[in-house]
C-alpha cells in the first residue's frame, strides 16, 4: 500500500496568502488544490517534500565597534538542519574588520550552504 | 554656536532619511545633510537581522543590515554630509534646525528644506493599560531585539509575546534561535497584525501557538516576571468572564503597535493626522509648514521598508525642488478621505499636479480584514475609479495609483473598500507610476 | 566627612541606626547629620525611595485635612513650610501650584466650608472659598457642573523621588552612611534597652534606633516585642499621562472628600505630566503593587467627575502604591517596649509633606531618650546644583556641552536627558544603582516611550559606570535582573538563580 498524506499549506509568496492542500504519495506530490499561481504551487510542493528556510543569526566579532556580526545563509537551509547550523554559528568568532558579503562559514555542516556577513564591521584601534 | 547652511536636511539617517537625501541630491539639491542620532546610519534596520527586505526595491531578499548597507554605500558615493551622534533639539519654521552632539556641541543649521525621517517608536504597556505589577522582564519587542541582535544579551528564557505585530513574531523566532522557550503569542484582535509570512515562518515552523482574541489581564511578579493572566475577549474586546488562565514566564515581549516619533513636528506646529499620528501631507509629502516634508514611519507606519524608500524618494525630490524654488505654492488644496473599510490614506491632501503627471500613488491601511474587495475612488460623490483586491488585511498596506484624469477637478476625494460582488476578483496588480 | 551609599558592610557600631530609606528615614537622617554623630541608615532595596515614597501623589498638602491636634495636623503645616525653604537647595523639584477642593453641589460646598475652618484651626494660611465662575476661570477643563471650591494657595507639588534623594544625598554629604540591600533580621536588647541591630549584612551595635521602615515598621516594632501598632497596607492605583496634555489642569484638584478617602485627584506633576488617582483598597500583602482592571476603571470614573474629558489615549504608565496605615494618626514616639527605639511609623498621607518636620521631631525625641547632640560646624545644608540640559536656554546648553561633551549626547529622547546627567546621577553621593534609580533621579525612561529606546543604553551606561557586567544591572529591586548572557541561557542560569 502506498502512503498517502495530505498536508495543509499556507502560501507566503504574496499578501493574498492562499491556503491549500498538497497530497503526497510515497514522497512525491500527487495532487494539489488551493494555490492560484505557479510560484505558490512550487512553494507548496517544496514545503511538503523538502522545506527550506533562509537562516539569519549573529556571530561574535572582536576588535570592532559592535560585539556581534549579523550573518545570513547565502542559500536556504533544510528546515530540519536549522538548529544544527545555529549551534555551529554560536561557536564562531571572527575578527574585525568584516566586509558585507564576506563568507563567514562556508559549506556549513556539509550542507553546501555558506553564511555571509550581512554588514560591514570596521575595526577600531 | 556654529552655523551652517544646507539646501536639504533630513532629520534621521534610517531608510527614509537616506533615501530622501539621495533623491534630493539627485534632483539637484547641491548641499544635502543627514542628521543621525545614532553612531551609524541605517536606523532600526541594523537590528532587524532577519531577511525579507528589499524584494520590491532591489528584487532580492536582503537582511535589514544588508538593505541598510546598500543605502549607506549609495550615500557614501555622494557628497552628502552625514553628522552622526547628533540629536536634533528643534526644527523651527523657516528651516532653522538646532542640534547637539558630543563632538560639535550645539549647532544651528539653516535649511531651505527639511525632511522629517525620525521613524517610529513602540507602543508601551502603559499605553494599553495592562494591569498587574511592574517587575523586570517586560520589554517592548524592539528594545529586546536590539539587546539580542546588537548587544548579545537575552531578555529571558521563557517568553510570552503580547501582540502579533511583525516585530513580536520576528522576536518569537529570534528567541527560539537563541535557545529560549517561546510559550505563546497572544493577540487581542480576532486577526493577526503580522504578515502571513511571519506567522508561518516565525510561529508555525516552531510550533508556537498564536491565540487570537485573547487579552493579557495581569502581569505578575515582584522582582522579575513570573507569569501573566490571559482571558478571551468578545467582539467588543471585553474580557469574557470565566476564561482566564495563567501562563508562567520570565519574560514578556510587547508588540502592540508603532507610533510615529513626531515630537519635532508637533513642536514646530505641523498639522497632524489623528489616525496615523503623522503629518498631514500632500502628494509631495510636504507638511502644513512650507519646506517641511515627511517620509517613512514618522509619516505613517509602513509594513515594508521598500515602500519607505519609495516614499522618502518622493519627499526628497520634492524637498530639492522646494530648495531650488521649483515647487510652487499650490493654488488649491483638496482633502483626501479614508472612507468605508479604510483607516488611513496617505497623502491626505492634494496640491496642484505637476505638469505632465499621469497618476498619483496612494497608500492605505484597511480597517478590518476582508476577502475579495473593491478599492473605490469617489470624486465629488461619484464613483470614478475601481480596482479589485483579492484580499484585504490591516497588516498590509494597500497601494494604488490613481490616474490624474480620474481625479480631475473634483473637490471632494474619498476612497473606500467594499466587498466585491461574488465573481472572483482578478489578479491584483500594482500599477507602476508612469 | 562624607558618608557613603551602597551595598557595603556595616560598621561595627553607630550612635544611631535608622531603619528604612524612604522619604521619612532620609529626612530624619539629614536632620541627624547636623550633629556630631555616627549615623547609619539601612535599606532593604538597592536604592532609597522604593516603597511608599516612590508611588504616591507627590503633593505637598496645605494642611486643612487633618484633625486639629493630631501629629498629622501639626507636622503637615510645618513640613509644607520646610519644603518651601529647603527644596531649591536640596535639588527637590517643587512647584507652588495651590490646591482646590472641588464641590459639585450645595452639600459639598458645606463640606469645603468646614474644611476651611479646620484649615484655619490648623494654621493654614490663605484659604478661600471660590464660586463657580472663579473656579472655571482658573480650571477651564473641569466639569461645568461644579458649585465652587476651597482654594488653598499653599498646596504645592513635589517630586517624591527627588525629595527622598535630596534628603539622602545631603545626609550622605554630611557624613551619614547608607547601607543598601541590607534587611533587618532582629533587634538586640539588654534589659529592654536596644543595644544592636542585626541585619542580613551583620550586626551593628547601637543604643538608638529609628523605625522608619514604612510598610514593614510593624514587623520591626515586633522585633523589640512592641505590638503597640499594626500596619495595614492600603493600595492606591494611579494613571500617569503624557506631558503633551500637561495643560489639562493647573492645580491639584481634589473632589470634596467623603468618609473614606480624599477621593480621586487630578493633578499636574512637577515634570509637566498629569496624573489621576489614587483609590484606596486595604490589602494584606505589603508587597502587592499590582494594578487591577477594576481599580483603573474606578479611578478613571472618579477622575471624570472632575475632568470629564480625560485624555486616556495619552496614558504613559499605570502604577500602584501602598500606604502604611496604622490607624488615624502617625505613630511617632518612643516604643513602649524598648528604650532607645523611636518610631516614625504609620506614615500615610500627608507623610511626604510632613517628612522634614518628622525629621525635626524625631531628633527631639532621640534627645529626650538620651541621645547627646552637638551641632557640627561643618554641616552643609545644601546639595550642589545638578545642571539639567533640557531646562536651559540654548546658550546654557552650549556652555554645558563645552564643559563636558557627554552633555551633547541625548540618551532619553522623550525627556531630552543627556549622558552627562545620567553619569552624574550614578556618580553622585546617593547615586543610582538601577535603571529605575536613574529614571527617578533624571527621568531617563520616564517619558512616553517608557525606556523603550533608552533602556538598553541606560543599562550599558550603568554597567560601565558601576564597573559591573550588563547581566548584573537591575531594574529596581535586588532580584530584578534585566538581561542574561547567551552563556547563562545555555547553562540554564538566571531565572532561578
Amino acid at each position: 500500500m502506498m502512503a498517502r498524506v495530505v498536508h495543509a499549506i499556507q502560501c507566503i509568496g504574496c499578501p493574498i496568502g492562499c491556503g491549500g492542500e498538497v497530497t503526497v504519495e510515497d514522497g512525491s506530490v500527487a495532487e494539489m488544490t488551493g494555490f492560484t499561481c505557479n510560484k505558490g504551487q512550487a512553494y507548496a510542493a517544496e514545503e511538503v517534500v523538502a522545506p527550506k528556510r533562509m537562516v539569519t543569526t549573529t556571530v561574535r566579532v572582536s576588535g570592532g565597534g559592535l560585539p556581534l556580526l549579523p550573518v545570513v545563509s547565502v542559500t536556504p537551509v533544510p528546515k530540519e538542519r536549522i538548529f544544527h547550523c545555529l549551534q555551529l554559528l554560536r561557536s564562531v568568532s571572527v575578527a574585525a574588520p568584516v566586509t558585507e558579503g564576506e563568507i563567514i562559514v562556508s559549506d556549513a555542516l556539509g550542507l553546501g550552504v555558506d553564511f555571509r556577513a550581512a554588514r560591514d564591521i570596521p575595526s577600531i584601534q | 554656536m556654529r552655523e551652517f547652511s544646507y539646501d536639504v536636511v533630513t532629520i534621521g539617517g534610517g531608510p527614509a532619511g537616506m533615501a530622501a537625501a539621495l533623491a534630493a541630491r539627485e534632483a539637484g539639491a547641491e548641499r544635502v545633510l543627514i542628521l543621525e542620532r545614532d553612531r551609524e546610519l541605517g536606523g532600526i534596520l541594523q537590528q532587524c537581522i532577519h531577511n525579507g527586505f528589499g524584494l520590491r526595491r532591489f528584487e532580492e531578499e536582503l537582511t535589514g543590515p544588508g538593505y541598510a548597507h546598500r543605502y549607506v554605500d549609495m550615500v557614501k558615493a555622494t557628497d552628502i554630509d552625514v553628522w552622526l551622534d547628533t540629536t536634533v533639539l528643534a526644527a523651527e519654521p523657516g528651516g532653522i534646525i538646532t542640534s547637539v552632539s558630543p563632538h560639535a556641541g550645539l549647532t544651528v543649521v539653516r535649511a531651505k528644506s527639511v525632511v522629517y525621517a525620525m521613524g517610529c517608536r513602540e507602543r508601551t504597556r502603559g499605553a494599553i493599560r495592562t494591569p498587574g505589577s511592574r517587575p523586570a522582564g517586560v520589554f517592548t519587542a524592539g528594545a529586546a531585539q536590539r539587546m539580542v541582535n546588537m548587544e548579545g544579551y537575552l531578555p529571558g528564557k521563557e517568553v510570552v509575546i503580547v501582540g502579533s505585530g511583525d516585530i513580536g513574531l520576528i522576536m518569537a523566532r529570534r528567541m527560539t534561535f537563541e535557545g529560549a522557550k517561546v510559550k505563546a503569542v497572544f493577540e487581542i484582535m480576532p486577526y493577526s497584525n503580522g504578515l502571513t509570512r511571519n506567522i508561518v515562518q516565525c510561529l508555525e515552523d516552531f510550533g508556537i501557538p498564536l491565540y487570537l482574541g485573547h487579552s493579557v489581564t495581569a502581569i505578575h511578579g515582584k522582582d522579575r516576571v513570573t507569569g501573566i493572566t490571559v482571558s478571551q475577549v468578545n467582539d467588543k474586546l471585553e474580557v469574557i468572564d470565566g476564561t482566564a488562565f495563567d501562563v508562567a514566564c520570565d519574560c514578556v515581549l510587547l508588540s502592540v503597535g508603532l507610533i510615529p516619533e513626531n515630537e519635532l513636528g508637533r513642536a514646530a506646529g505641523v498639522a497632524l493626522d489623528p489616525i496615523t499620528s503623522g503629518a498631514r501631507v500632500d502628494q509631495f509629502r510636504q507638511t502644513s509648514i512650507p519646506g517641511f516634508f515627511a517620509a517613512g514611519n514618522v509619516l505613517h507606519v509602513h509594513d515594508l521598508v521598500d515602500w519607505v524608500s519609495e516614499e522618502a524618494a518622493i519627499a526628497g525630490r520634492s524637498a530639492a525642488r522646494h530648495a531650488c524654488g521649483e515647487l510652487a505654492p499650490s493654488g488649491r488644496e483638496r482633502s483626501v478621505m479614508a472612507g468605508e473599510g479604510l483607516r488611513t490614506v496617505v497623502p491626505q491632501r492634494l496640491s496642484d499636479f505637476e505638469p505632465g503627471k499621469m497618476s498619483v500613488r496612494f497608500y492605505f491601511r484597511a480597517a478590518k480584514p476582508m476577502g475579495a474587495s473593491l478599492l473605490q475612488f469617489w470624486a465629488d460623490g461619484a464613483l470614478a475609479f475601481e480596482r479589485k483586491l483579492r484580499v484585504v488585511k490591516p497588516s498590509e498596506m494597500i497601494v494604488a495609483d490613481i490616474p490624474v484624469r480620474k481625479i480631475g477637478d473634483a473637490a471632494t476625494l474619498e476612497f473606500r473598500v467594499v466587498p466585491a460582488p461574488e465573481q472572483v476578483a482578478a489578479e491584483e496588480e500594482i500599477e507602476e507610476e508612469a | 566627612m562624607t558618608g557613603s551609599f551602597g551595598a557595603e558592610s556595616l560598621p561595627e557600631s553607630a550612635d544611631v541606626v535608622i531603619i528604612g530609606g524612604g522619604v521619612v528615614g532620609c529626612a530624619i537622617a539629614r536632620e541627624l547629620a547636623r550633629f556630631d554623630l555616627s549615623v547609619v541608615l539601612i535599606e532593604r532595596s538597592p536604592d532609597v525611595a522604593t516603597g511608599t515614597s516612590k508611588a504616591n501623589s507627590g503633593i505637598l498638602h496645605a494642611g486643612f485635612d487633618a484633625e486639629p491636634g493630631t501629629w498629622k495636623a501639626r507636622l503637615n503645616v510645618r513640613g509644607a513650610r520646610l519644603y518651601a525653604e529647603l527644596a531649591e537647595g536640596l535639588g527637590i523639584s517643587r512647584k507652588a501650584t495651590g490646591a482646590l477642593v472641588v464641590a459639585k453641589n450645595a452639600a459639598e460646598m458645606e463640606t469645603v466650608a468646614a474644611l476651611r475652618h479646620r484649615g484655619i484651626d490648623n494654621g493654614v494660611p490663605g484659604l478661600e472659598i471660590w464660586g463657580r465662575d472663579r473656579l472655571l476661570d482658573h480650571e477651564p477643563n473641569i466639569s461645568p457642573e461644579v458649585a465652587g471650591a476651597l482654594w488653598a494657595p499653599t498646596g504645592a507639588i513635589v517630586c517624591p523621588f527627588l525629595a527622598t534623594v535630596g534628603f539622602a544625598e545631603n545626609a550622605i554629604r554630611n557624613g551619614v552612611q547608607m547601607v543598601t540591600e541590607c534587611a533587618v533580621t532582629g533587634l538586640g536588647m539588654v534589659d529592654r534597652q536596644i543595644v544592636a541591630v542585626q541585619t542580613t549584612r551583620g550586626r551593628v551595635a547601637t543604643r538608638f534606633v529609628v523605625n522608619a521602615a514604612g510598610l514593614h515598621s510593624g514587623e520591626v516594632a515586633r522585633m523589640a516585642g512592641d505590638d503597640s501598632f499594626t500596619i495595614k497596607p492600603r493600595r492606591g492605583e494611579y494613571i500617569l499621562f503624557d506631558r503633551s496634555v500637561g495643560q489639562l489642569v493647573n492645580t491639584v484638584l481634589f473632589p470634596a472628600p467623603d468618609k473614606v478617602s480624599k477621593g480621586i485627584l487630578v493633578s499636574p506633576t512637577v515634570h509637566g505630566n498629569v496624573f489621576i488617582g489614587p483609590d484606596a483598597v486595604d490589602i494584606n500583602d505589603p508587597e502587592d503593587k499590582e494594578t487591577t482592571a477594576g481599580g483603573l476603571a474606578g479611578i478613571i470614573a472618579g477622575a471624570r467627575r472632575i475632568v470629564p474629558a480625560l485624555p486616556l489615549g495619552t496614558a504613559i504608565t499605570e502604577f500602584a502604591g501602598l500606604r502604611a496605615a496604622a490607624g488615624k494618626d502617625f505613630v511617632i514616639g518612643s516604643s513602649p517596649a524598648a528604650r532607645g527605639l523611636v518610631h516614625a511609623a504609620g506614615i500615610q498621607s500627608p507623610g511626604l509633606t510632613s517628612a522634614p518636620a518628622i525629621g525635626e521631631i524625631i531628633v527631639e525625641m532621640l534627645q529626650d531618650v538620651g541621645l547627646r547632640l552637638k551641632r557640627k560646624a561643618s554641616f552643609v545644608p545644601v546639595n550642589p546644583q545638578k545642571p539639567r540640559f533640557h531646562d536651559l536656554d540654548r546658550e546654557g546648553q552650549a556652555r554645558l556641552v563645552a564643559s563636558d561633551p557627554l552633555f551633547g549626547r541625548v540618551i532619553c529622547r522623550c525627556e531630552t536627558i543627556t549622558e552627562a546627567e545620567i553619569v552624574a546621577a550614578i556618580q553622585s553621593p546617593c547615586g543610582a544603582r538601577t535603571v529605575d534609580g536613574v529614571k527617578r533621579r533624571v527621568r531617563a525612561g520616564a517619558g512616553r516611550c517608557q525606556g523603550g529606546f533608552c533602556g538598553p543604553r541606560v543599562t550599558a551606561i550603568l554597567a560601565r559606570e558601576l564597573g559591573i557586567p550588563v547581566t548584573a544591572v537591575r531594574k529596581d529591586s535586588t532580584g530584578s535582573w534585566l538581561f542574561l548572557s547567551r552563556a547563562q541561557l545555555e547553562a540554564g542560569e538566571g531565572v532561578d538563580a
